[in-house]
């Protein structure tokens, strides 16, 4: 069929799933920190502000989620059958936290007790910080590896849980937080606006040092990582990250002391979005590394070449709507007096 | 021996996943249809009862569709974690397929929810119902997709398999217009329509019984008679379809759901009996002689084929396939009747009246999401033990996950799924048991936002209830 020769299939199709993967990290990225919030955020009243924020988006965020698993599964079917089992307990982990934070949203405002909404407020808190936790697990353990033998995982069943992975773990977790923290602080006004910018400050110390941390341990699983990163021409495309990563530091920190409401979120984002560009610079060109690239783990031709049609047309269409349902809820949300 | 064992416990999974998921999906395919329906007529007639119909449903579609999302998501990655095998052999032809859902129906759906649950304050009537409309759309377009997935494992073609044994695609209308789809589709969806109308009808009957004159619970009973007596006929002419369909493509579906061993020119309809696998007989048979070659061939003497004409190992489990679609078959024609008692009593004006016929419809709250649960169990155990008919074995589908870890996952979904989706329905009865009153209001959360820029126009502040909309929440 429409199989043209001048274009790498797979290598277009790696960058939009890519982007699905990117645009899930930011778009449920502050959803989940939301929820991670709750720790420290225990007043009903504001918990219901935080919620009214997300809660006409977040089946949209999470759709980002499903595309990036379908898309995997479509077209780079080996390396989904490959990762899935490689991270059995992670996944499982993750779809479970969600299960649970999903209902939330709707469970907690029909909880008749309190003991019932107490409940379902720690089920959102819980799902939201098991499932950031277990995605940065899966980050960390296809960056560490995974052990292929054929076209299966030949792996044990706790190959994944390492001292890097948990620590990928725990750096999601906080910078998940830190979206939360900066999207609160975009939406909302008054005391909770005010609690969050600390977070914030508190969050963007503990991210910046997770990234570090994570940046200069990455180089050492895979010599391929360090050369990537540090060998000619590469070093070009490499250097300018921890430079910029730098300057959106001070600008987080900047916009947070001048009491700016959307600054902080731009910077928060546009640190995710130099963190995801330099995975990619890991891990390009495989998909499971060590051992499949992303054209091993292809699906054939006419597959990638009947879906990418659909998608040429629909991403475009899909973001637009998307935009205008985020433009539809724009603004400040009030605290609810009506609310009982 | 244990290899078996994973296999059926990853089977056990994803019938139990997916056993919950599918009843979901299902609500909110015939709600959001419902739904678009109530809003319509509200738009057009201006009665308030339709308003406070719609907002009175909208709060339970909202759980429902809450509790598919996620339990989707979990199926969307279940095939990589439990079925890697699968995935990878198949992932060419079905993802492709799947991926399209989510492109044109999940966005769709997600994009547009947040208006149609939270919005009607923001946009105003008209572009509200675009919403709701488009939301019904996309569980439809969401339909499409998924049962043009199944029928493709069910009846394959458009395929090559290469060397490596993957399914590689060659010709994608042939592959997503199969041959099962055109009946399997529209079988689905009036099943997911007859299941809302009968829970619809029976929350409509149940308030009935408490106050006659609720004006909402007499539209909504009504509603669903008709639905009853329209849709469940023609669901019952699709199942014949069904039938011939499968009897062509997958023989030995039909005889383990006829529970008949011997081919034969004169095969009876058993009624009811047990199919025996080991001494391969069905025990206890109540049969009526050529009924079966009759309904099955359209000739009173065709041909069917029976179980022995397919070795042992490609036998499905017959006893589950027969009971199951007895079940359905049943409720089907039940659902029917009470379709057309509720037309007899709607002539003689007594339809609101007549308790009996309230109380059996109470009672069959859940008869259309049995029905559909039965049908699902004839067609996805009656065609093992393949996943891809004639092709792929589930024995090779499996991903090499041993048993511990698939008994723990499946402990872990049971216990989530029991936990959740029990609380989730019983504040869906909490929601129903209520009854719908006049000025019924939205689903929670509502949103006040300080900027929201659209001034309620005069097309919003004279459009029927708009007002009302926008009061506090329940």
């Amino acid at each position: 069929m429409m199989t043209l020769p001048w274009l790498d299939l797979p290598l277009v199709w790696a960058t939009l799933i890519a982007f699905a993967v990117l645009a899930y990290v930011v778009l449920d990225g502050f959803d989940l920190g939301c929820g991670i919030l709750f720790a420290v955020e225990h007043e009903a009243h504001d918990r219901d502000v935080m919620v009214n924020t997300i809660a006409p988006v977040w089946d949209g965020n999470e759709t980002w989620l499903i595309l990036g698993g379908g898309g995997l599964f479509a077209v780079f079917p080996l390396a989904y059958a490959v990762i899935m089992p490689a991270l059995y307990p992670a996944i499982i982990g993750m779809l479970l936290a969600l299960v649970f934070r999903g209902v939330a949203f709707e469970f907690r405002f029909r909880a008749q007790s309190q003991a019932g909404r107490a409940t379902w407020d720690f089920a959102f808190f819980g799902g939201s910080a098991v499932a950031a936790l277990c995605q940065g697990l899966t980050l960390g353990g296809i960056l560490q590896g995974v052990h292929v033998v054929g076209r299966a995982y030949a792996g044990g069943w706790w190959d994944w849980l390492t001292p890097f992975t948990v620590l990928c773990g725990v750096a999601v977790v906080v910078g998940y937080a830190l979206l939360g923290a900066c999207w609160l602080i975009w939406r909302t006004e008054g005391p909770l606006q005010h609690r969050c910018r600390r977070h914030a400050r508190n969050l963007g110390v503990g991210t910046l040092a997770a990234i570090l941390a994570v940046s200069v341990w990455t180089p050492f699983l895979n010599a391929s990582f360090a050369h990537r990163w540090f060998g000619w021409p590469g070093i070009v495309l490499t250097s300018p990250v921890p430079v910029l990563v730098a300057l959106l530091a001070f600008g987080l920190w900047i916009g947070l002391k001048r009491e700016h409401h959307l600054t902080p979120l731009l910077c928060a984002l546009g640190s995710f979005v130099l963190c995801f560009v330099g995975l990619g610079i890991s891990l390009f060109p495989h998909i499971v590394p060590p051992a499949i690239t992303i054209w091993d783990a292809a699906a054939p031709p006419a597959s990638q070449a009947f879906l990418l049609v659909g998608a040429i047309v629909l991403v475009p269409i899909i973001l637009v709507y998307t935009g205008y349902a985020y433009w539809v809820f724009r603004g400040k949300v009030q605290p609810d007096a009506g609310y009982h | 021996m244990s290899g078996i064992d994973a296999v059926f416990l990853a089977r056990a999974q994803f019938a139990f996943t997916i056993g919950f998921h599918i009843v979901l999906p299902a609500f909110s395919i015939g709600l959001a249809s419902y739904l678009m329906v109530l809003e319509g007529l509200w738009l057009r007639t201006g009665r308030h009862v339709y308003q406070d119909l719609f907002q009175y449903w909208v709060k339970a579609f909202a759980l429902v569709f809450a509790m598919g999302v996620v339990s989707g998501l979990v199926m969307s990655y279940e095939f990589g974690t439990n079925w890697s095998a699968f995935a990878d052999k198949a992932g060419p032809v079905i993802g492709p397929l799947m991926g399209y859902e989510v492109l044109t129906a999940f966005f769709l759906e997600a994009g547009f929810l947040g208006i149609m649950l939270f919005g009607l304050r923001k946009v105003g009537p008209a572009l509200h119902f675009t919403a709701t409309c488009v939301v019904a759309v996309g569980t439809l377009i969401s339909a499409f997709w998924i049962l043009s997935v199944n029928s493709w494992m069910q009846t394959p073609q458009g395929y090559s398999i290469a060397a490596d044994g993957r399914f590689m695609p060659a010709d994608w209308a042939a592959i997503i217009f199969n041959p099962s789809f055109f009946v399997r589709l529209p079988h689905m969806v009036l099943a997911a329509y007859l299941s809302v109308a009968f829970f619809v009808g029976a929350v409509g009957a149940w308030h009935l019984l408490r106050d006659q004159k609720n004006e909402a619970a007499r539209t909504m009973f009504s509603m669903a008679m008709w639905m009853a007596v329209l849709v469940a006929p023609v669901q019952i002419v699709l199942g014949d379809f069904h039938g011939l369909n499968t009897l062509h493509h997958q023989p030995a579906k039909v005889a383990a759901l006829e529970g008949d061993w011997e081919t034969s020119n004169a095969a009876p309809l058993i009624l009811f009996g047990w199919p025996d696998m080991k001494n391969e007989r069905t025990d206890y048979e109540l049969a009526i002689p050529h009924l079966g070659s009759l309904i099955l061939t359209h000739e009173w003497n065709g041909e069917v084929k029976g179980l022995k004409d397919f070795a042992p190992a490609d036998r499905p489990y017959a006893p589950v396939v027969f009971w199951a679609f007895r079940v359905m078959v049943g409720l089907g024609f039940l659902m029917a009747a009470v379709g057309v008692a509720g037309l007899v009593l709607r002539r003689d004006g007594a339809l609101y009246r007549t308790v009996w016929l309230q109380r059996i419809m109470v009672a069959m709250a859940p008869a259309g999401f049995i029905a559909l649960l039965s049908g699902w169990v004839v067609t996805e155990v009656g065609r093992q033990p393949f996943t891809i008919y004639g092709v792929l074995r589930t024995a090779d589908s499996v991903s090499p996950i041993g048993l511990p870890g698939v008994a723990t996952s499946l402990a872990a979904f049971a216990v989530v799924y029991l936990i959740v989706y029990g609380a989730g329905f019983s504040y869906l009865f909490a929601l129903t048991r209520r009854p719908p009153l006049p000025g019924e209001r939205g689903p929670t959360p509502e949103l006040p936002t300080r900027a929201a820029g659209i001034a309620p126009g005069p097309a919003m502040s004279t459009a029927p209830g708009a007002a009302s909309a926008s009061g506090a929440r329940a």
